[in-house]
């Protein structure tokens, strides 16, 4: 008779990326992996959702009262208007599309472990370009919204202009935006898709029904509020560098 | 049986996870802070409930980055094992 261990032996915890299949691009190997699946059927989810709602509103009478997945696309419409305008005053219709964008990519992404997939977030090649957009932004807003002599003053900001011994160390912080957002998210996603897969590897047997209430908290919970934040950071470095023709 | 280095390496390494994430402690100490004032802002100011949850919130998450970094520090430990030849 034998009883079946409560914890299971290390080997059966999954949480790691997988490679499909391999080609070869100028010599080097490229994979593809399991995040690139999860993506591209986040981004079908999302184009068809974005298809559906262009026909909803195409359609939709001017007049009458809105009603069932109309009512939900305004509302999902109005509290990411809403969110953008708070933060960043003025400028918000220019960059509404971006961060609406990034918004729901994210969102989609996080919750999608719900789904069986593993979250393309919790994948760093997913997180870094993000990251590296939002950084690009930044930096096309403070060019184009500062002349250069204020942006070369803000950088050797606690010291006068003439003396730029400051001007390495502001450097450096302004290189650690892309990498502190990136790695927030996907530290936190990663964190999250590490206990599930701990808890469904190590306790199999009696992992009935009580982990749904862990995908509450780390997919949905966690999730939307880093989804949350890294538009919420995006907006305000962004509105930081509108300075007052915001 | 003999201690090989290697073993001596995912030994430490183990260690130095269990270290690493020991910097869960100071955003613990300050997620905390930031809830108890926010706690104390609602007490004195109910109406602004909204805006003082979402600048909580927002404060709480970036300081949880240095404990995620001690965690990720961890996860290399463990499981990438860079020190390992």
């Amino acid at each position: 008779m034998s009883i079946q261990p409560l914890i299971m032996a290390s080997d059966n915890i999954d949480f790691m990326i997988h490679g499909l299949f391999s080609y070869n691009v100028l010599g080097h190997e490229v994979w593809i992996t399991t995040s690139h699946v999860c993506i591209l059927i986040v981004m079908l989810l999302l184009i068809g959702f974005a298809f559906a709602a262009n026909r909803t509103f195409a359609k939709a009478d001017a007049l009458a009262a809105p009603s069932g997945f109309q009512n939900a696309l305004e509302l999902i419409i109005e509290l990411l208007s809403k969110m953008v305008e708070g933060s960043m005053g003025n400028a918000a219709p220019r960059y509404f599309n971006y961060l609406g964008t990034i918004f729901l990519f994210i969102l989609l992404s996080n919750i999608s472990g719900l789904l069986g997939l593993r979250p393309p977030t919790a994948d760093y090649g997913t997180t870094l370009p993000l990251a590296i957009i939002t950084f690009c932004l930044i930096h096309f807003a403070q060019f184009k919204h500062n002349s250069l002599k204020s942006i070369w003053v803000d950088m050797c900001s606690p010291l006068p202009p003439w003396l730029p011994i400051w001007f390495p160390i502001n450097l450096i912080s302004e290189c650690a935006v892309p990498v502190s957002l990136s790695l927030r998210l996907f530290a936190n996603v990663l964190s999250g898709t590490v206990i599930m897969a701990l808890v469904y590897g190590l306790l199999s047997t009696i992992a009935i029904a009580w982990p749904s209430v862990l995908h509450i908290y780390f997919d949905l919970f966690s999730g939307a509020i880093q989804t949350y934040v890294f538009t919420m950071l995006t907006m305000t470095y962004i509105s930081q560098q509108l300075g007052d023709s915001k | 049986m003999g201690i090989t280095g290697q073993d001596l390496i995912l030994a430490c390494s183990a260690i130095g996870a269990g270290l690493a994430v020991i910097a869960g402690i100071g955003p613990g100490i300050g997620q905390g802070i930031a809830a108890g004032h926010a706690a104390a802002a609602v007490g004195r100011n109910p109406g602004a409930q909204g805006q003082i949850m979402s600048t909580m919130l927002l404060g709480q998450a970036v300081a949880e980055t240095t404990g995620l970094y001690g965690l990720l520090v961890a996860m290399l430990l463990l499981f990438v094992k860079p020190l390992v030849g």
